[in-house]
């Protein structure tokens, strides 16, 4: 078993235990630590796989800034744990749980089963070259030939800051609170609690 | 592969230790030159000119109690001090501190581990930085941790993106994400980024003032409004970690600085490591300096700066380094 297997397999390993804990958690921010710990894993996967820059923006877009704002959030609704969660409500809805979760399940171990690679796929992968997954490498193919859909992400994204900031505004109108800005209504709010 | 583990290693124990000393000696820096700026003396008692200071700082802040609230949630609350902590540790796996050099008849390279993507990993890793301080604010169950946290998440991820955007300006003109190359291209001191991109390095400086939370961007831990930020509920050592982590970032970022900047380890007659402590000191020095002479700022003006002023200023750097690039190879 070379290095590279074992690497592999503890952060493959690390990276599943991870993704469980996170759904078993009662407490949101244990739940929120346990994914940071899965992603930190799944980096070290994709860098195994020679795709250095997806390991490091996941690390830098989604350990680094999406799970803080989480934690954030968490913070400012000033969730504890168990007290907010209670158990399913009636025997129905925990019969559905189960049965969706097994369904689920089975549907996953068919397709995994059943999946082949496209030829299309394998055949990137054979010419893929040394720099393959590298920084300039995936700049080339996004500033070239996917370019349309580069663009058209980046118009998706000024649409949602663009949303943001309006419901953002107007709900300071609406409040009429003497904060500066949101972050100052955010903070007065929190020290009311 | 043995070979590679044990230099590996060595490598990792001597990084290290240097770095804990340091930064245990940063505090003493930082007491000496405020009281120096201050008129006073500081430390004098603790050996000559109060040079065991330090030592006997952390011996005391060992042997204190470790109180731990009754409100807190105990695992993010002991799990905190080290997230904080870990981080500004892993930066320099990737800054290079000195020249390949050979040592009893080993040729050993001058960093930990060159990536050839050294550069985002330092950003990967300055952004998870603010998880020790948010659990801090957050498992404390106590107004001002919360309050404390809460401003420096705010703080930290605001300031992150005009941080990784201030460097990429180096990135376009080096065209490589290695430190190392990044330390190679700068080999005489007229080939010091900071000569092609004064505004990025401005715009890095002020934003890594901001990252490490320190004056005049101390809000987390602003102690006329928050008695002590984040770190209120932590005594002994957990108090210590974050303290030193504090040190430990300041060093991680001016060592960045160096790096990216003026030249690394370049530099004549003295060996290259020597250079790099120099060029890093001379980073402190003027961390320390900014606190001795700035006052805090109010929290919107903070976040106004960061947001309408930084922000823009780096995106504009960024494009207009873009473009200079594009019309330099036009007329080559």
């Amino acid at each position: 078993m070379s290095f590279d297997t074992v690497i592999f397999i503890i952060s493959a390993l690390v990276a599943v235990f991870g993704a469980t804990m996170m759904i078993v958690q009662r407490n949101p921010v244990a739940s929120v630590l346990y994914l940071i710990l899965s992603l930190v894993a799944q980096a070290v996967c994709y860098v195994q796989l020679s795709a250095v820059f997806m390991g490091a923006i996941l690390i830098v877009v989604y350990a680094g800034a999406i799970l803080v704002l989480f934690l954030f959030v968490i913070m400012l609704l000033n969730l504890r744990g168990t007290e907010e969660l209670g158990e399913s409500p009636n025997a129905v809805g925990r019969f559905t749980k189960y049965l969706v979760a097994i369904l689920l399940t089975i549907e996953l171990v068919f397709i995994v089963k059943t999946a082949t690679i496209p030829a299309a796929v394998t055949g990137i992968m054979n010419e893929a070259v040394d720099e393959f997954g590298s920084v300039s490498q995936v700049a080339k193919l996004m500033f070239t030939d996917f370019l349309y859909v580069f663009e058209l992400t980046g118009v998706l994204l000024l649409v949602a800051v663009v949303g943001a900031v309006v419901l953002a505004k107007t709900e300071r109108n609406e409040s009429h609170s003497l904060a500066q800005d949101e972050e100052g209504a955010d903070l007065r709010e929190s020290a009311g609690k | 592969m043995l070979e590679v583990i044990i230099i590996g290693s060595i490598k990792v124990i001597a990084v290290v230790s240097v770095l804990m000393g340091g930064c245990a000696y940063a505090t003493y820096l930082e007491r000496k030159l405020v009281a120096f700026m201050q008129h006073r003396i500081g430390p004098l008692y603790a050996g000559p000119w109060g040079l065991l200071q330090p030592i006997a700082d952390s011996v005391k802040l060992m042997f204190k109690e470790d109180v731990v609230p009754d409100k807190v949630e105990r695992v993010a609350f002991t799990l905190a001090p080290m997230l904080g902590f870990i981080p500004a540790l892993l930066v320099f796996a990737v800054v290079p501190f000195s020249s390949n050099f050979t040592m009893f008849g080993y040729e050993i390279k001058g960093v930990i581990s060159d990536l050839n993507i050294g550069v985002l990993f330092v950003f990967a890793i300055v952004s998870l930085g603010a998880y020790g301080l948010i659990l801090a604010g957050w498992s404390s169950g106590s107004k001002y941790s919360l309050l404390g946290g809460i401003r420096g998440t705010a703080q930290m991820v605001s300031y992150e993106l005009s941080y990784g955007l201030s460097i990429v300006g180096v990135i376009i003109i080096g065209s490589t994400l290695s430190m190392t190359e990044l330390v190679e291209q700068q080999s005489s001191i007229l080939d010091w980024y900071i000569w092609k991109q004064p505004l990025g390095f401005l715009l890095y400086i002020t934003c890594a003032v901001a990252e490490t939370n320190r004056c005049p961007f101390d809000m987390p831990e602003a102690e006329g409004e928050l008695v002590a930020g984040y770190h209120t509920e932590y005594s002994s050592m957990r108090f210590a970690t974050f303290f030193v982590s504090e040190y430990a970032y300041m060093i991680a970022v001016s060592a960045v600085a160096t790096t990216l900047f003026f030249g690394g380890w370049q530099g004549p007659l003295l060996p290259p490591i020597v250079w790099f402590c120099i060029k890093v000191f001379a980073f402190m020095v003027l961390y320390i300096w900014l606190r001795a002479t700035l006052p805090r700022f109010r929290y919107d003006q903070l976040m106004g700066f960061g947001w309408k002023v930084l922000f823009p200023l780096a995106i504009i750097n960024t494009m207009a380094t873009g473009f200079w690039v594009i019309w330099m190879d036009g007329i080559n």
